[in-house]
């Protein structure tokens, strides 16, 4: 995974609470087995009216995303982070994310930083008075700018670590692997196994 | 020290304590016993696994079926959409490649992956669970940990059989009394979830306590922990009891002989100790409850089916009026209509949530002997193959045909817009499925969540009805009230 420092670019406001997965990115898109190639299927049904806010410039240029409450609701589809990445959104600032977008997140390298609602309130104004303004988002200090805006957010720390280093998850596990068969060896027997097969 | 019953399950999978303390605490490596598979978020991580060299490590804890994409009719028929068919290929070379077992679409136990995990008795109490799906909380019905995980995370989950979770905060759920007749469990997450909000339970483990839910069927239990995610939780879970036991007994993979007094033994132990402290909680009266019924785009827009169509003035919080004007102009509903005037085009009785047995019997209690509203078209697709059959064993496939609706083959169907089976623009529908959001039954779709029951009695009378608003039927149809 991409090393996530800091990142400056333009900052986008969606005045919205509950942003789910499937506005982000609906089923219809999930059809695919590539895990890139999802720009075009970012808030598609949103980007068919001419008045969303992707449709207009400089925003749809934007790279830092920031929306309302409960954003990345419902399925877990992690096409959802890979159509932000494609896009080329590179964070998301909301003031509450649904734990299996945020972990999603984590994994892809896409920021989901947690600030809290008054401060997006005043980026939002920032942005649409200025818009094009640039926002910051730096993970070593936590800290959020954007105009006269600076912001603290919130995110855990071992994402944020891993973020940092850009480590592989799978990798990092492996590392661990004597562990895991360790465990494996005091499972007790009556636990199921799906093989050999067995039907009614 | 006294535990929760999430809590017990999740100190038994620990195969390594993070490091550190508190904020600076790193993750837990937990055991996975289960990983549930199927064709939408699998083929890029089968594909990570080959790019990076790597074996799935336990394929006998392993098992992939297909739901997402299948067409409900003419299964016996090459998939007609082209990137489904090939979605669905992928899965079937994977698994071969990997040594995963599969349930094909045609095969007797392919259905819902949430359906079929405990139909085969796979699902146990104190398991671990997970599967690149949100609504894998279901699987908690059984006492069982079990959460919907993304496709970076299903990799994880083949390559190494464990996850990097933090801990959860836990949430009591208490729901006492009992419910009236035609109040079921659907109704009584509808309520939580309306209550506590989309993200009242981020951060949580939900435990479902107290008598009502002691009172509730496997089915009705599943139905319950299946819309956790619905109210944000990363899981929900139910003690196991006799009730678990008895649906357990006899399954394919259900323990046999001494390994079922062994697992009986150990499943006993998970309970909320008594002195143990829940982070949170909530109260649920099933007295009073009523059929509920959203009105809006997120499932926490929902309101007692004898109640209107609230205003945004009803709401304090600028957001959440915000929010509910976005909604009443995508469901294209005026402010204090009553809900049971709202007139709909199609019943859909199907899903991860509402397509058991028990809700297919509800649902044919409630149409048997009665006649269905001509302009509404209802469609029943059961949530596995088996359930199929166990249906039309009883003949409840040639009572929702006499009553006119549709009689389907196992799948998502109409609960995600990724099949055939989908809604038109403006369509509106009464739906036993879980997410009411924009779009997700098809492009401009109207959802309004109901129970199956209250589906039935909708597709009667053409407007949103609970079944007391029914006449009785000509051939007394007795109302059961046990089930869904």
């Amino acid at each position: 995974m991409e090393k996530f420092t800091t990142h400056t670019g333009i900052g986008v406001p969606l005045r919205q609470s509950n942003v789910d997965t499937d506005q982000i990115i609906p089923a219809v898109y999930l059809k695919r087995i590539t895990r890139t190639g999802f720009e075009d299927a970012l808030f598609s049904a949103w980007r068919k009216d001419p008045s969303f806010i992707l449709n207009q410039e400089p925003f749809n240029a934007g790279s830092v995303l920031v929306a309302g409450p409960d954003f990345g609701t419902g399925s877990s589809r992690e096409h959802a982070v890979w159509a932000l990445k494609d896009y080329g959104f590179r964070a998301v600032l909301s003031s509450r994310f649904a734990d299996i977008f945020r972990g999603n997140s984590g994994k892809q390298g896409l920021l989901a930083a947690q600030v809290a609602q008054d401060d997006i309130e005043l980026i939002w104004k920032v942005l649409e008075n200025a818009p094009g303004t640039e926002v910051t988002v730096d993970l070593a200090s936590k800290t959020v700018t954007c105009g006269n805006v600076v912001a603290p957010f919130e995110i855990d720390d071992y994402t944020r670590w891993r973020l940092l280093e850009g480590l592989d998850d799978i990798g990092l596990t492996l590392q661990h692997e004597e562990d895991i068969t360790a465990y494996e060896a005091t499972r007790p027997s009556f636990k199921p196994l799906t093989l050999p097969a067995r039907t009614s | 020290m006294a535990k929760t019953l999430a809590e017990k399950v999740w100190d038994a999978h620990v195969v390594r304590k993070g490091d550190g303390e508190g904020a600076n605490a790193q993750p837990d490596l937990l055991y996975i016993d289960l990983h549930l598979v199927h064709e939408v978020t699998s083929p890029q991580a089968f594909e990570g696994l080959r790019l990076a060299g790597r074996k799935l490590r336990r394929p006998d804890l392993t098992i992939a079926t297909e739901d997402h994409n299948t067409p409900t009719l003419d299964i016996d028929k090459p998939i007609a959409d082209l990137t489904s068919r090939t979605q669905i290929q992928t899965l079937r070379n994977n698994c071969e490649e990997f040594g995963v077992r599969l349930h094909s679409l045609g095969d007797a136990e392919q259905g819902i992956v949430h359906v079929v995990g405990p139909q085969l008795g796979l699902t146990q109490p104190g398991m671990t669970v997970v599967c690149g799906d949100s609504h894998t909380s279901t699987h908690g019905a059984f006492g069982a940990l079990a959460m919907g995980i993304g496709t970076s995370e299903v990799e994880h989950v083949m390559a190494t059989q464990t996850l990097s979770l933090k801990p959860f905060k836990t949430m009591a759920i208490n729901v006492e009394g009992t419910l009236r007749p035609g109040v079921t469990a659907k109704d009584i997450i509808l309520a939580v979830i309306a209550k506590i909000g989309t993200g009242g339970g981020q951060g949580y483990v939900l435990e479902y306590r107290g008598s009502a839910i002691r009172a509730l069927s496997m089915d009705a239990r599943m139905t319950i922990c299946n819309m956790s995610i619905e109210a944000g939780a990363r899981a929900g879970m139910v003690a196991p009891d006799e009730t678990t036991y008895a649906f357990m007994s006899g399954r394919p993979h259900a323990p046999q002989g001494a390994e079922w007094d062994a697992a009986v033994e150990y499943w006993n132990t998970l309970r909320t100790d008594d002195d143990a402290v829940f982070d949170a909680q909530v109260d649920l009266d099933a007295n009073t409850l009523e059929p509920f019924v959203t009105w809006g785009t997120n499932p926490g827009q929902g309101v007692s089916l004898s109640a209107k169509v609230p205003s945004p003035e009803d709401f304090g919080d600028e957001n959440a009026k915000a929010a509910a004007e976005r909604a009443l102009q995508y469901m294209g509903l005026a402010a204090g209509t009553p809900m049971k005037d709202i007139r709909v085009d199609t019943v859909f009785l199907g899903s991860c949530t509402n397509s058991r047995i028990e809700d297919l019997r509800a649902a044919a209690d409630i149409v048997r002997g009665r006649e269905k509203d001509p302009k509404v078209r209802m469609l029943v697709v059961p949530g596995s193959a088996r359930v199929r059959l166990e249906a039309e064993a009883e003949g409840l496939d040639k009572v929702f045909k006499d009553f006119g609706a549709e009689w389907r083959f196992a799948g998502c169907s109409m609960c995600l817009g990724m099949n055939p089976d989908q809604l038109e623009p403006g369509e509106r529908c009464a739906s036993t499925s879980n997410r009411n959001f924009e779009g997700r039954q098809g492009k401009g779709g109207r959802t309004h969540l109901v129970s199956p029951v209250v589906a039935a009695a909708t597709a009667v009378r053409g407007t949103l009805s609970s079944p007391s608003d029914l006449q009785p039927a000509p051939e007394s149809a007795a109302l059961t009230t046990d089930a869904a």
